[in-house]
């Protein structure tokens, strides 16, 4: 193998395993040390720079991060990290002379942002200390988009979402809530320089199955549904409530429900329950919430008895799974099975919807109506739109959202100065050496065996009866300071350098997961199995060194290193250094930040 | 500040035939120089056990005093353990294996220990071809007491402050050889290819197996004019042949040339296998070996690999016919067989 090129950021990155799968690239490692030290305000800040809405994610991101940490693969269970992330939010102090003080000097720039949800929101933030002047719509009269109208505040408190939004409405954003866009050309014809789409995948999918016209008062869209409970338009349901789906949606409508008089509530899912797209936590708490979860069940028809909504019945089904691993649900044979119901709630899945996009003003189509956008710069064919989150490539999450919108931002700040939209703004990166002395580093090197601690929960009497009233409790700060001490620190890099090293194998005898091989070199197939455990997990890389005196090269399998240091503690040389990689997506504007 | 190893361990850390992965021959942290070339024979010596599926409450360690005898504490934290007396490590193995024949004796000595102050000590070991595995960690230098020149420094080789040694150094291979021992190997802690599988060797001999290792002093001898520093070493070495230890019952794989490859058949059946054999010597003939080594002392060449081997060694045991039941678990019954016997052996002697 060519010697590994550490002077490529990425590869380092890639070695953060929580930092490089979260769409955002939020300095995971680095946040949560400061946890660790109580620097509560500094983290939130690491995190609100990243993620823009630290205390909401902290809460309900999807946490691409922690099945990526690297601690599941030499434990059980990864880090913690979206709770940690909560903890900074709920113990930090006053952030906001932290933040960016305007007012902010006029560059005379104009950029509509349509839809105040994450993604318009992130675009807002980067582009108003940038001195644009900007104007965001939305329909409801509040910003948040589906994280006001779809997340319910028995895990996201309102309170949450204002200040967070706040921080950023603060800025100077010129709002039009209750204002629906009917129109982008009338949009258009106001004026702005460029305009932004954030309106997410607004339509519910419906159930086209016989009893559905009938029954139609007491059969609801789920995310309409839980808009309306949102808004408090919608203040009670029936005792016996069937949930049609199983996603996160469906488990928010199923724990809404209980909380506005369902007593029997149901999940019923087409799918087997390992498969379910719920993630594995919000099933637990529905489950918890005393709802039951029935997969292998296809509706098959509402029964409607006198006018009125009776329940539905169910097709029994099993999967089975072609040599390709695709499934198909074929039936079990046998009756269909009826289950009552007095109000129904289908959260199957939602869609994109662009009724008031009309199709003359040079934004292409695709053939399922979805507009042609571009996934590094987020720009539609009409180079003066862009699209970012939901709206641009279909429901994902928050975090992917926060993400999309940097980059828009970013592409709308080079659209204005007429710069190439693909001359991207390189990530800011540093790398400082850890060593103070012998036996000192300065992160805490020592790796502990606790186990993954869990978040408390309020008493479920008191949450079933209000609906506000939030679930989840959060970490104390000792659990909290317990859990960050559970971070590998797998920023703190090894960082090895050829021509100091005597090969004196220290660093292979010490090494507690046997991650260093001195070894002649070959071809990366070949290496991965010479190695002293072969390296059988092809997604993490190989730290391959220079040919060394002996003509051998230094291979690391980055895999299961525990950053725990041993290898430069015992490096008589310091051919081994560890030194912490600082890596930070660049936002819009700060591309000289050095 | 922390210096603590991990817990952690590789998650597909292979086991061996006795269902234990190579950590459960892991002894405690070391606390010598980072480098030390004794960290890494301690390494070996943990992974020839792990690979040769010793029973780790089957083996005792002993040693003497120095940075080498402090390493029994750094490798097989689930074997006995003996800490000596400054190069009287042979007195208590010679007693040790008396007591109990089915232990395997692992001694590990420094050059101080053996070429000095043990020196008595372990040329009557050899003479008396105690059951043994024999292991010198030679660094030329008194690390523990700050790099002084020890007896088996090489006259010319310059020390850390820059002093000339004047004086010839004991060649402890060469000794040995003299002394009739019946297994002699030399290494580098550099080199674990070679030395792990020496060492699997070594603990199959029945007899006193000694290896003299190389092991560079980072702090006090690794110096430029040092003729034990890791450097120096990597430019003087010269192998007798590649070494293989094939365990009894094994099917030998390898293929190589004929003629410039060998076995030598042990007591238990198992296999040394060598090859790349060097020209003019032969692993089982003892002028051989004697003249190869004194060659590579006239080359300044540092010999290593397998030097020598008695495959029909017999050990102490065998020469003193002593009982094969160990010593420490005979009865009273067999010690005292009673009156009966007694008068069995007068109507013998009469």
């Amino acid at each position: 193998m060519k010697p590994t090129d550490i002077n490529n950021p990425e590869y380092f990155h890639k070695v953060v395993d929580c930092q490089y799968a979260c769409p955002a690239h939020t300095p995971v490692p680095e946040y949560i040390r400061l946890i660790a030290q109580e620097r509560y305000s500094e983290a939130y800040m690491v995190n609100w720079d990243s993620n823009v809405f630290p205390g909401v994610l902290g809460r309900t991101c999807d946490r691409p991060c922690e099945p990526a940490c690297r601690r599941g693969r030499v434990e059980e269970e990864p880090v913690a990290i979206c709770r940690l992330k909560r903890v900074a939010a709920d113990n930090k102090g006053d952030v906001n002379k932290l933040m960016p003080q305007g007012p902010f000097k006029p560059n005379g720039k104009k950029v509509a942002l349509v839809g105040a949800g994450p993604a318009s929101l992130t675009v807002a933030r980067d582009l108003a200390t940038l001195g644009y002047e900007l104007h965001l719509y939305d329909e409801q009269k509040a910003g948040g988009g589906f994280m006001r109208s779809q997340i319910p505040s028995f895990r996201l408190p309102e309170s949450v979402l204002n200040e967070e939004v706040n921080y950023i409405l603060q800025l100077g954003i010129h709002t039009h809530f209750n204002n629906y866009v009917s129109s982008l050309k009338d949009l258009l014809g106001k004026g702005y320089d460029a305009v932004f789409i954030g309106s997410g995948a607004p339509k519910g999918r419906d159930l086209d199955i016989p009893g559905r016209k009938e029954a139609a008062s007491n059969i609801h869209i789920g995310i309409n549904w839980l808009a309306n409970v949102a808004f408090e338009h919608t203040k009670k349901i029936g005792k016996k409530v069937i949930v049609l789906g199983g996603g996160n949606t469906a488990m928010d409508c199923c724990r809404t429900s209980r909380r506005l008089g369902g007593e029997d509530v149901k999940v019923i899912v087409r799918s087997p329950f390992a498969e379910m797209k719920a993630s594995p936590w919000e099933k637990e708490d529905a489950i918890h919430e005393d709802i039951p979860i029935i997969d292998n069940h296809v509706p098959k028809s509402f029964v409607v008895e006198n006018g009125k909504l009776k329940g539905m019945t169910f097709e029994k089904v099993h999967a089975v799974y072609d040599e390709k691993g695709k499934r198909q649900l074929l039936p079990v044979g046998g009756p269909d099975v009826f289950f009552e119901a007095d109000d129904v709630l289908i959260a199957i899945g939602q869609e994109n919807s662009f009724p008031w996009i009309e199709r003359d003003l040079g934004i292409e189509f695709d053939k399922w109506q979805m507009p042609v956008v571009d996934p590094v710069t987020y720009v539609s064919t009409n180079e003066k739109i862009f699209f970012g989150g939901d709206a641009a490539f279909g429901p994902k999450n928050v975090i992917t959202a926060v993400a999309q919108g940097h980059q828009a931002a970013i592409s709308i700040d080079l659209m204005c100065k007429n710069e190439d939209l693909h001359e991207r703004p390189s990530p800011f990166v540093n790398l400082v050496s850890q060593k103070m002395g012998i036996h000192e580093w300065a992160y805490d090197s020592a790796v502990v065996v606790d186990k993954r601690y869990a978040v408390p929960q309020a008493e479920k009497k008191l949450t079933l009866a209000d609906r506000k009233k939030e679930v989840e409790l959060g970490f104390d700060h000792f659990t909290g300071f317990k859990e960050a001490e559970r971070c590998l620190n797998c920023d703190v890099q090894t960082v090895f350098t050829t021509n100091k090293c005597i090969e004196c194998d220290a660093c292979v005898d010490i090494c507690p997961t046997s991650c260093i091989t001195f070894t002649n070199n070959a071809e990366e197939t070949d290496l991965r199995i010479m190695l002293k455990v072969p390296a059988t997990n092809l997604t993490q890389d190989l730290y391959v060194s220079d040919a060394l005196p002996t003509k051998r090269v230094m291979v690391k399998d980055e895999n299961v290193c525990l950053h725990c240091g041993l290898c430069a503690e015992r490096c008589p040389t310091s051919a081994w250094d560890m030194t912490q990689f600082f890596y930070n997506v660049t936002k819009a504007g700060k591309a000289c930040q050095q | 500040m922390t210096y603590i190893r991990p817990k952690f361990r590789h998650p597909e850390l292979p086991k061996n035939k006795l269902g234990y992965s190579v950590d459960y021959y892991e002894g405690a942290l070391s606390t010598l120089c980072a480098g030390c070339g004794h960290d890494s024979i301690s390494a070996a010596i943990v992974r020839a056990c792990y690979e040769a599926n010793i029973e780790p409450h089957k083996l005792a360690k002993l040693s003497g005093i120095g940075c080498s005898s402090k390493t029994p504490a750094y490798f097989l934290s689930n074997s006995h353990g003996f800490n000596s007396v400054h190069g009287r490590m042979p007195s208590i193995a010679t007693g040790a294996n008396l007591a109990n024949r089915d232990l395997i004796y692992f001694g590990v000595s420094g050059d101080g220990d053996t070429a000095s102050i043990g020196m008595g000590q372990f040329v009557h070991a050899i003479r008396r071809n105690l059951n043994m595995v024999y292991i010198v960690m030679n660094n030329g230098c008194y690390g523990l007491t700050k790099g002084q020149d020890s007896a088996t420094a090489d006259q010319g080789s310059k020390n850390k402050s820059g002093n000339v040694n004047l004086f010839d150094s004991i060649d402890l291979a060469g000794m040995a050889i003299e002394l009739g021992a019946s297994f002699i190997a030399q290494s580098f802690s550099g080199d674990k290819t070679q030395l792990v599988p020496l060492i699997k060797a070594a603990m199959h001999h029945p007899g006193f197996a000694f290896i003299n290792v190389i092991s560079p002093c980072v702090t006090f001898n690794n110096n430029a004019g040092s003729t034990k520093s890791y450097d120096y070493v990597r430019h003087h070495i010269d192998a007798t042949a590649t070494v293989d230890f094939v365990p009894e019952m094994s099917e030998i794989t390898t293929e190589y040339d004929e003629g410039t490859s060998k076995q030598v058949k042990m007591h238990d059946g198992s296999f040394v296998s060598l090859h790349k054999v060097a020209h003019g010597w032969d692993p089982v003939d003892r002028l051989s070996a004697m003249n190869a080594i004194h060659h590579a002392r006239a080359n300044n060449e540092v010999l290593t690999g397998l030097l020598y081997i008695n495959p029909n060694s017999n050990d102490l045991h065998h020469l003193v016919q002593t009982t094969d039941k160990p010593l420490n678990v005979l009865t009273k019954s067999e010690l005292c067989p009673g009156a009966e016997a007694l008068k069995k052996i007068n109507e013998e002697l009469k």
